[in-house]
């Protein structure tokens, strides 16, 4: 924070506004077409705004919408949201270190946690890059998202299937940018490739978003799996752990 | 009426799950146990973000275009192409790849 812009930071605080602005553009895309399905949903102009504004989190929106369209009850609607929105929890477990989030602030960012924002952060090689990722996704996100709602429940009808422009493969596309680059060695790969196969195997048995958080549970085996930080450097799970997330004490 | 109280109960319980992942104390955070698994989500959420949203349509599996543009993606990272690149490409290829191969 000295008045010498670093030319790095530079570098990498353009880096992540690009992708933030990239992210955002393509959800924004799915607001259109969230708004214009609320609607025909049986969900009015009002309704579907406020769940943009408010609720703000795609999948559960959508759920909520699914639920409420196919004749199911309203709170059963909501049920389904709140248990979709189950990961923004474990999300946040993550968020808190990074964000270094205090007094109300805490309340005002939380809202900005959803798939995108924090995929967006914790990516990221510094606690800056994490913050800089995660506001920008997180604040561009909700402008465009709640700004394609408004346009889709306004009868855009033209872009309301984002897929006949490949944009469903966009966010994946995405993660996996972010995920390469922490695939260093042989037991970051094991992991990352068993979380995808036990994810992709629940799909079938489980509502829609609990896929992710039945592979969080490869996250939590994996910590316990035997590994060591000792004096000669790190060895099995905690040579990954430290790859990810170096000692902070000393120079940095 | 009652879609009313179905959509502000829903954002209700939704913000407060958020709440709820940043309002964990640090000390708890800071166990050892705790932090190597808030390490390693990282790389298992997003691989498992990556599968879902690639291989399934709500609670389906599914191959479709959406794996032809996200091979395409993967080739891009791994020959270091910039972040903009790698979604366009994906979006650009699963677009294609519908246009010729219809119902992908």
């Amino acid at each position: 924070m000295s008045g010498a812009v670093d030319p790095a930071w530079q570098l990498t605080r353009s880096a992540v506004l690009r992708d933030a602005a990239g992210v955002s553009i393509a959800t924004g895309a799915y607001g259109i077409s969230f708004g214009a399905i609320a609607l025909a949903g049986g969900l009015d102009l009002w309704q579907t705004v406020a769940l943009s504004l408010l609720m703000f989190t795609g999948g559960s929106q959508f759920g909520l919408v699914g639920v409420v369209a196919g004749g199911g009850a309203p709170l059963a609607g909501a049920a389904t949201a709140i248990m979709l929105g189950a990961r923004n929890a474990l999300y946040g477990l993550r968020l808190t270190e990074l964000l270094q989030l205090r007094g109300w602030r805490r309340f005002a960012s939380a809202q900005l946690i959803i798939d995108e924002s924090t995929a967006m952060s914790i990516g990221r090689d510094s606690p800056q890059a994490a913050r800089l990722g995660f506001y920008a996704t997180g604040l561009g996100v909700f402008v465009l998202w709640n700004l394609g709602t408004l346009i889709g429940v306004l009868g855009a009808a033209w872009l309301a299937d984002p897929r006949a422009l490949g944009l469903d493969a966009a966010a994946p596309a995405a993660f996996l940018a972010l995920l390469a680059p922490r695939l260093r060695g042989r037991e970051a790969w094991a992991i990352a490739l068993v979380a995808a196969l036990v994810a992709v195997v629940a799909v079938p048995f489980v509502p829609v978003g609990f896929p992710v958080l039945i592979a969080a549970l490869v996250g939590i085996v994996a910590a316990f799996l035997p590994g060591r930080t000792g004096p000669e450097g790190a060895s099995g799970i905690d040579e990954v752990v430290e790859e990810i997330d170096p000692p902070r004490d000393g120079a940095s | 009426m009652t879609l009313w109280i179905g959509v502000l109960v829903g954002c209700l319980g939704c913000y407060l799950l958020k709440l709820a992942g940043v309002s964990v104390p640090e000390s708890v955070l800071k166990r050892p146990r705790v932090h190597r698994i808030s390490a390693l989500l990282p790389i298992v959420l997003l691989a498992a973000l990556v599968a879902v949203q690639t291989f399934s349509t709500g609670s389906s599996l599914v191959l479709d275009a959406r794996a032809a543009g996200l091979a395409v993606a993967g080739i891009a990272v791994w020959r270091r192409a910039p972040f903009l690149v790698v979604v366009g490409l994906a979006a650009l290829t699963t677009a294609l790849f519908r246009l010729a191969v219809p119902g992908t």
